[in-house]
């Protein structure tokens, strides 16, 4: 068996998200030093606030100002921070009930260590030097030692500041190794070599290229290797007349389904080699490989005459 | 629900599953998943014709492999064109929408699948994507971190301690010996903590895997399997985002779904929970009511081999075979979905009387 292919892939999206009008107060209030909690039907606070009652989905607008002290109501010892998350040192994730709220808020607390937390501790905000309108505005939260107060009643607050937040920008990353599996694996050798190399599939005899290990008609897995073109006939085509960024290929030029002579299955590559309104359905190409080149870089017209329609009508 | 399920008699009539293992680096999405496909075509006797209806459970961010559902279907043989639904879910939520399917009666066959890579890519990480995006994703806490607050709240609940999460976590894996599909078998140390108070052996291992089950109904599943297993009742309910909004201590919609599936009219024999890690399980029998007589996991479990998007659905399908070979008579089988067991599936097969 040939060695297992493995590439890094890393998938990355800045997502931006507007905010409902409860959200927009809320993260508005962070940057101003500021904890906000929201009314539900049945009275109770909760923080972080949310813009449907949890239970009843009654929309809730009641706005309150909590403290920025609470009370850990659980907690977790994380001796190995992941990337993205509150603080690089060790720390205690915690479900923090601040004052004046009935619900918890989840983020990090700063500890010396495991025997320094334990539930019911009390604890306060420690605010990020620069805020931004975010969750992360609460740096984390660090002891501090002082009474509870059970009985603290939050304050109205209308919820409004100068300069409201309207959205966030959340940066997502998730980092992969990519392994493509057996037949593109062994596709991908193939083509190390200048080889085409398809799959057929024992039910219906038809030869996949690239193959993905399975016959998409029969539901049969494929196996046996079959060396197809190096040349072939454009079935269709289209003039792309957009400059793709970072692709160095002067416009206009076409883009065509090619079938590989032996080939059940078209698969799509760059025409060059003549003027791009001479490329017709039909025409006879060969694959072309640049130096060192790992895939064909494009095909170029063979000469022959140009293939009956009726030879490549199936695989249009 | 019950009366609608005396309707139209359905029932699991194949299960199939994969070696669950740490990578599968050699095998591509679709590669890995057919074998199970026609493992449960070959069961029944049943070709790809022969299916009404097809329903599958996966997640793209698993493999970071996006529309890798429409790439598994090679594996079906989807032409002609044949009645096909997805869920972005475990499995056990496909299995609910082909009961569904079943029940109106457009169908009286259905193939459900799914599967899960998660070899390439970091599921602990993977998983805070499908978190709160405004308050809690950001903040990046990992699956494990989640659970281990959760676990903490049991133990300052004097629901447990760690020597009982260790004795679940051992008793998995020693039952997980007989499971030759299971990853972690037999005698594993404990470990070092993970987030604390979560050691190693409280964590479900991380790995690659597929399952596929057969539905039918009536009289067609009593032509393809000799003991069917009925599907007396099955439901699902959601709790509240927010973690802090929720008891963790508690599941009341793992509750909710077990009673509108029937679980609690008659007692259950065997039970195959969805519990990822050892607290979850001490919730789940909590809220399920389950004696010490019932047979809880025999299969192992989710900490035997927890392959994410099938591990739900191999619970129905290892309760739904114990079923077929005569261990079990009325099983429940449960599914969870999000973190701290946030969304609870519950299924009640039973076997015709011997």
């Amino acid at each position: 068996m040939p060695e297992v292919l493995k590439a890094p892939l890393v998938l990355e999206f800045p997502f931006t998200r507007s905010l409902g009008p409860v959200q927009s107060a809320f993260l508005t209030g962070l940057r101003e030093r500021v904890v906000l909690g929201v009314k539900t039907g049945d009275g109770r606070t909760l923080v972080p606030p949310v813009e449907y009652d949890p239970v009843t989905a009654e929309e809730i607008r009641d706005l309150v100002e909590v403290g920025a002290t609470g009370t850990v109501t659980t907690w977790a010892w994380n001796h190995e921070p992941r990337r993205g998350q509150p603080l690089d040192t060790p720390f205690a994730w915690v479900l923090v009930r601040l004052d004046g709220a009935d619900t918890a808020l989840l983020h990090a607390l700063d500890a010396p260590g495991p025997d320094a937390v334990r539930t019911g501790m009390r604890v306060r905000v420690r605010w990020a030097e620069e805020r931004t309108g975010a969750i992360t505005d609460i740096a984390c939260f660090e002891p501090y030692e002082s009474e509870g107060q059970e009985g603290h009643q939050p304050s109205a607050h209308s919820g409004e500041f100068q300069d409201m937040v309207t959205g966030i920008v959340a940066p997502a990353r998730l980092d992969y190794v990519y392994s493509p599996g057996r037949a593109q694996t062994d596709y991908i050798h193939a083509l190390s070599e200048q080889r085409t190399v398809g799959e057929r599939c024992p039910s219906c005899r038809k030869v996949y290229v690239p193959p993905r290990g399975a016959c998409p008609t029969c539901g049969v897995a494929t196996a046996e290797h079959v060396e197809v073109g190096p040349r072939g006939t454009v079935t269709t085509y289209c003039i792309v007349n957009i400059k793709a960024k970072n692709l160095d290929i002067e416009v206009p030029y076409v883009y065509a389904h090619i079938a590989l002579d032996g080939a059940d299955l078209a698969l799509h590559g760059r025409i060059g080699g003549m003027p791009y309104d001479q490329v017709r359905m039909g025409l006879r190409v060969e694959a072309v490989w640049s130096e060192g080149g790992r895939y064909p870089d494009h095909y170029r017209p063979t000469g022959e005459p140009d293939a009956d329609y009726d030879v490549y009508k199936e695989l249009l | 629900m019950q009366g609608a399920a005396a309707i139209r008699e359905i029932a699991v009539v194949a299960f199939a599953q994969t070696d669950h293992r740490r990578t599968t680096d050699e095998l591509s999405e679709v590669e890995m998943l057919m074998p199970v496909l026609h493992g449960v075509l070959e069961q029944t006797g049943l070709k790809t014709a022969d299916i009404d209806f097809t329903c599958s459970g996966s997640s793209d961010y698993l493999a970071g492999r996006a529309f890798s559902f429409t790439l598994a279907l090679d594996g079906v043989g989807a032409w002609p064109p044949i009645s096909e639904s997805h869920v972005e879910m475990d499995g056990a939520w496909a299995l609910y929408e082909a009961w569904t399917k079943l029940l109106t009666g457009d169908a009286d066959t259905a193939l459900v699948y799914s599967y899960g890579k998660s070899s390439p890519g970091s599921v602990r990480d993977v998983l805070t994507r499908q978190l709160d995006p405004y308050y809690v994703a950001p903040l990046w806490p990992d699956s494990v971190a989640l659970a281990a607050l959760q676990a903490q709240a049991l133990i300052d609940a004097g629901d447990t301690d760690e020597p009982a999460l260790a004795a679940v976590a051992a008793r998995s894996r020693t039952d997980a010996s007989a499971n030759s599909h299971a990853q972690v078998r037999g005698s594993v140390p404990q470990g070092d903590y993970v987030v604390r108070p979560l050691r190693t052996g409280d964590c479900p291992p991380v790995g690659d895997g597929a399952a596929a089950v057969i539905l039918a109904a009536g009289d067609r599943a009593r032509e393809l399997c000799e003991r069917p297993a009925w599907i007396s009742g099955i439901d699902h309910r959601i709790e509240a985002h927010g973690l802090g909004v929720r008891e963790l201590t508690d599941s009341p919609s793992t509750r909710l779904a077990a009673e509108k599936a029937g679980a609690f009219e008659r007692p259950v024999d065997t039970a195959e929970l969805h519990a990822p890690f050892t607290a979850q399980e001490v919730v789940l029998r909590k809220a399920l009511r389950l004696g010490d007589d019932v047979r809880v996991n025999p299969s192992g479990g989710a900490l035997a081999a927890n392959p994410v998007m099938a591990a739900g659905l191999i619970r129905i399908g290892e309760a739904a075979a114990r079923i077929h070979r005569g261990e079990s008579d009325r099983a429940l089988a449960h599914a969870t979905s999000g973190p701290c067991l946030q969304q609870n599936l519950v299924a009640v097969l039973e076997g015709d009387p011997r």
